[in-house]
């Protein structure tokens, strides 16, 4: 049967993690599904949770009234939705609205920061792999903007 | 060499800046239509303007279906733009270096492309298809700017349905109501289906975006030596005489465009080559 515990080693997101790591923080997951259409959180909620997907696909969007929403990234099966949660004022940037049909993992911020909190290990095992999702993330976006396709004739 | 007079067959619109031409030679040319390796390009002259330097697009199987796509961008791209059915250009070529195919063989193949570099990459995926049983996992990545930059979108759509063949379309914008993928190309390197210590990478693209690329499959531990990268000079005469397309060591137009990653890894490194 799949576990939370086995379907939270499995994602990329928690590869290599410590067994006892896992234990600790599938009682701060749960399964969630998402329809296509659906918003998952809007720019400006409060952060509570973050999501690990599994199979689906969602769209990052900023909304200006003069343009309407704007796509700026769009997350599938392996990628991290959110990070909002380890960041005071730990409240949601964008919208994330739901492409395709979306099944994931929710955790829980608030309980991981409690966790983070009493147990360093276990914090500095997540800022490392935060800080890697967002250098990397940083990076993407840099390429983005120099609208490299331009460029090139 | 002396451009040899050929006849526009067809002439249609890919993207609002780029289009593609479908040639033949010449009637009373006499001479046979040139075939071609994946890779190469041919100086097209469009006369009493000048001559530019296009990849050709079209099927190496089919050489009598002479394809190249353009983007109109100078004084002779703009001038061959205008050309309509019936009227003359003139060709010289092919020249240049080839994609590895023969290496290829075997072996998973990524396919990597920028924008209009997805231009001399299909070829490649013509080959692959029509030779399918000869290579292990393929896997086509392509890039552009906006869902309305993207090259050959119907044929894109034919090979995503293929189950020989893995293709993934991103774009660096686009509005709420695009369904695919938004983000940089090289955000699909990790989770695409090919074994990184036996494949060959072959990309094609703007050199931004191809240094990402390769760092990307790096990041993999794949061989620099079977990572090949498709380079882009201004080319004039196209055999190694006139040096315009002097890079380091090599003539883009002689040696390349096709290069191995490894033969020209340090080259990318200084400014101003």
């Amino acid at each position: 049967m799949e576990t939370l515990e086995r379907i939270l080693a499995a994602h990329p997101f928690f590869s290599g993690m410590e067994e006892r790591y896992i234990q600790l923080l599938v009682g701060c997951a749960s399964n969630v599904r998402f329809d296509a259409g659906q918003y998952i959180f809007r720019a400006e909620e409060e952060a509570n949770l973050f999501y690990l997907i599994r199979q689906g696909k969602v769209a990052l969007e900023a909304f200006g009234p003069e343009r309407g929403p704007i796509v700026i990234l769009t997350l599938e099966q392996g990628d991290v939705l959110g990070w909002s949660w380890l960041i005071p004022p730990h409240r949601y940037k964008f919208d994330a609205r739901v492409v395709e049909f979306t099944r994931a993992i929710a955790l829980d911020g608030t309980c991981l920061r409690k966790k983070s909190e009493e147990n360093h290990d276990l914090g500095y095992e997540f800022m490392k792999r935060f800080s890697q999702l967002m250098a990397r993330a940083l990076q993407a976006t840099r390429l983005q903007l120099l609208n490299v396709y331009e460029l090139n004739p | 060499m002396v451009p040899r007079p050929h006849t526009v067959r067809r002439v249609w619109q890919e993207t609002h800046d780029t289009f593609t031409l479908e040639l033949a030679p010449a009637a009373g040319d006499g001479a046979a239509p040139s075939s071609f390796a994946p890779g190469q390009f041919n100086m097209l002259y469009a006369f009493g303007v000048g001559e530019a330097a296009i990849s050709i697009s079209g099927d190496p199987a089919r050489p009598e279906r002479l394809v190249h796509t353009i983007r109109a961008v100078g004084a002779t791209t703009k001038a061959l733009a205008r050309l309509r059915r019936g009227d003359t250009v003139g060709i010289r070529g092919p020249f240049g270096s080839q994609w590895p195919l023969g290496e290829a063989a075997g072996r998973d193949i990524v396919i990597i492309a920028g924008g209009i570099g997805l231009a001399p990459l299909r070829p490649v995926v013509y080959h692959v298809l029509q030779n399918r049983q000869n290579y292990g996992n393929v896997v086509l990545l392509y890039g552009a700017r906006s869902p309305g930059d993207l090259l050959y979108a119907k044929e894109l759509e034919q090979w995503r349905g293929r189950f020989d063949l893995e293709v993934q379309v991103a774009v660096d914008r686009a509005p709420a109501t695009w369904r695919g993928t938004v983000g940089v190309v090289t955000n699909f390197i990790p989770r695409a289906r090919f074994d990184p210590s036996e494949a060959v990478a072959m990309i094609c693209g703007p050199e931004i975006m191809m240094r990402f690329a390769v760092q990307g499959i790096e990041e993999l531990e794949m061989k620099s030596e079977s990572i090949y990268i498709s380079m882009e000079r201004n080319m004039k005469c196209a055999v190694g005489f006139c040096g315009h397309c002097q890079f380091g060591p090599a003539f883009i137009c002689k040696d390349g465009p096709v290069f191995s990653y490894e033969s020209v890894r340090a080259l990318l490194n200084i400014r101003g080559i």
